[in-house]
């Protein structure tokens, strides 16, 4: 499928999920609803720095806060609306991102990975402290009950969370079947490798980590107006760095399906557990399923579709293959 | 036109160690000139350092193009690829779970030598069959021998004038180390090639050199112009023939 047919079928799927969210009753759907496509977005963000280049991300938290608080303040500042909040929310953790980075990119496996973490625990400290949001006491964010066209103010959420997690799976897709993406896979296998074969290995990094980044914070944007009362301990709440490693891990990593497949699966699984056991045994689930994957099926849910199948090169999703046959048919 | 590369005076190392002292050499225009010394003294470093990898402290690498003069420190590696500088790592460096075609497409990720990349696939393979008939296979299931033609011909992907290969013999078997000397300098006549090697097996680099340098410790020991000087050396005599 081509780049411009998938983004079609990913917005009428999009359409179909609004669509479907209007003729829905009980609210509570569409509330579980949107936490399962914000761990799509954000799954599809871990995935692009963790999965397409193998770099362990675990400051998802940091990102998504930025996000979130950026949107809090600049609300309360201005007055701004959610539209205008998630490109700003993007374009400074996209910046984040770039900045982490460049302090970072010198460390590899497990340094990066705790650099990562130490980021959250920064970012935690400088919004507790930060008396424009609240600090440690958190912050009420009013929102009005009602929306035009939409409706409920929830349904609105909704729509718009949508619209990213069309965005973030499409932009994933793309990146993978672009010679960008075939970098990217370069370095995850050899970085001193693709560096002789003449990848940019920094720049391609770095802007890994700008999308990534920037990508978690637009999910952050919305996130105070659904829960109308933020506070720095559940807005770096262990849970979104968890599930957005967990999700892609046990999807598959190597491509834009497998974070797609784990949020649904695991974000669907939370949410049905907090109704029906209680919401303190979710992390335990999602460690456990970590476990079993990583022993039974290191390559996720789409490693054991594949293995059996067998995987064959195809010049549709090698970016390079497909020069060369394009190549040779406008030679013949 | 042919290419040639000159390190002067070249200074590095990596933090406060310092590996290369005052290190020059030259590679003239369509010459074979191999780098030797054994494990420790500076060869993959100075080539880390030609190649952009490793920042020098002072010191001039200049590489001639085409006539023209570039001056390689500051560069990044892929811009160094760019002007026709291709790299065989040490220990080959194959992507293995990619076949032996997406490696050498690979090789062909700068955008200059995409243009190009129908011509530069076919050079490839008639300068290796082998890899033509194996074009679909996994780089990591094959022989060390044919690895290392992968190797080569992934560097050759980008349509290089000069050719620096880091320790070709590494990890192979006496046999293919041979064969895979002959391979560099087949292809060095068949393309008009500028090489640079750095190799431990002085007998087998010494079949193909033009000129040779040895380094000791980070510092150009000895220079010998043509193979007969330096067969004629008394320091390698003692540290590679063990007379």
């Amino acid at each position: 499928m081509s780049n411009g047919r998938f983004i079609l079928f990913a917005c009428l799927v999009g359409v179909a999920l609004v669509a479907a969210s209007m003729f829905v009753t009980n609210e509570y759907y569409v509330f579980a609803a949107y936490f399962v496509l914000q761990y799509v977005v954000l799954a599809t963000a871990w995935n692009i720095l963790g999965g397409y280049v193998g770099y362990v991300n675990f400051g998802t938290t940091a990102f998504l806060a930025i996000g979130l608080y950026s949107a809090a303040a600049l609300n309360k500042w201005l007055d701004l609306p959610i539209p205008a909040l998630i490109p700003i929310a993007g374009v400074l953790c996209g910046a984040v991102g770039l900045v982490m980075g460049y302090l970072t990119i010198r460390l590899r496996g497990v340094y990066f990975t705790i650099a990562t973490l130490a980021l959250s625990v920064v970012v935690q400290t400088f919004i507790t402290n930060w008396d424009y949001v609240g600090g440690s006491r958190g912050l009420y964010v009013m929102r009005p009950s009602e929306v035009p066209v939409f409706g409920s103010y929830v349904a609105y959420l909704f729509f718009l969370m949508t619209v990213l997690a069309v965005a973030a799976v499409v932009t994933a897709r793309a990146i993978e079947r672009s010679t960008f993406g075939f970098g990217l896979a370069a370095i995850r296998d050899d970085e001193t490798a693709a560096a002789a074969s003449g990848v940019p290995v920094l720049r391609l990094k770095l802007v890994a980590a700008a999308i990534s980044g920037g990508l978690m914070g637009m999910a952050g944007a919305p996130l105070p107006f659904y829960l109308t009362y933020v506070e720095p301990t559940s807005s770096f709440s262990l849970a979104y760095t968890v599930n957005s490693v967990a999700m892609p891990l046990v999807g598959g990593t190597t491509s834009w399906i497998g974070p797609v497949i784990g949020a649904v699966l695991l974000g669907t699984m939370q949410q049905a557990m907090t109704v029906l056991i209680s919401s303190s045994v979710n992390l335990l689930v999602v460690g456990l399923l970590l476990v079993i994957f990583v022993i039974a099926a290191p390559n996720g849910i789409l490693g054991l579709i594949r293995s059996k199948g067998g995987k064959k090169p195809d010049p549709e999703t090698n970016p390079l293959a497909a020069m060369l046959v394009t190549e040779k048919r406008s030679s013949q | 036109m042919a290419s040639s590369i000159r390190v002067d005076n070249i200074y590095a190392g990596y933090g406060s160690v310092r590996v290369l002292h005052n290190v020059s050499l030259n590679v003239a225009p369509r010459e074979t000139v191999t780098l030797l010394g054994t494990n420790g003294n500076g060869k993959s470093t100075l080539i880390k350092t030609i190649m952009g990898v490793v920042r020098p402290t002072s010191g001039r690498i200049v590489a001639t193009i085409d006539g023209k003069d570039y001056d390689l420190i500051g560069k990044e590696t892929e811009e160094i690829i760019d002007l026709g500088v291709a790299l065989v790592p040490e220990g080959r460096r194959l992507f293995p779970r990619l076949t032996v075609e997406e490696n050498l497409l690979l090789g062909a990720y700068r955008p200059t030598a995409r243009a190009r990349l129908k011509d530069n696939m076919a050079y490839c393979y008639e300068a290796f069959p082998r890899l033509a008939e194996r074009r679909s296979q996994l780089a990591g299931t094959m022989s060390g021998g044919e690895q290392q033609m992968l190797a080569l011909g992934r560097a050759l992907m980008s349509a290089p004038s000069i050719l620096i290969v880091d320790e070709p013999s590494v990890g192979l078997a006496p046999l293919f180390v041979s064969r895979t000397i002959d391979m560099i300098a087949q292809l060095k006549e068949r393309y008009h090639l500028t090489v640079l090697m750095a190799e431990q097996n002085f007998t087998q680099a010494m079949r193909i050199a033009d000129k040779g340098y040895v380094i000791v410790h980070g510092e150009i020991a000895f220079r010998g112009d043509s193979p007969e000087e330096m067969q004629r050396s008394d320091l390698i005599r003692q540290h590679y023939l063990g007379m």
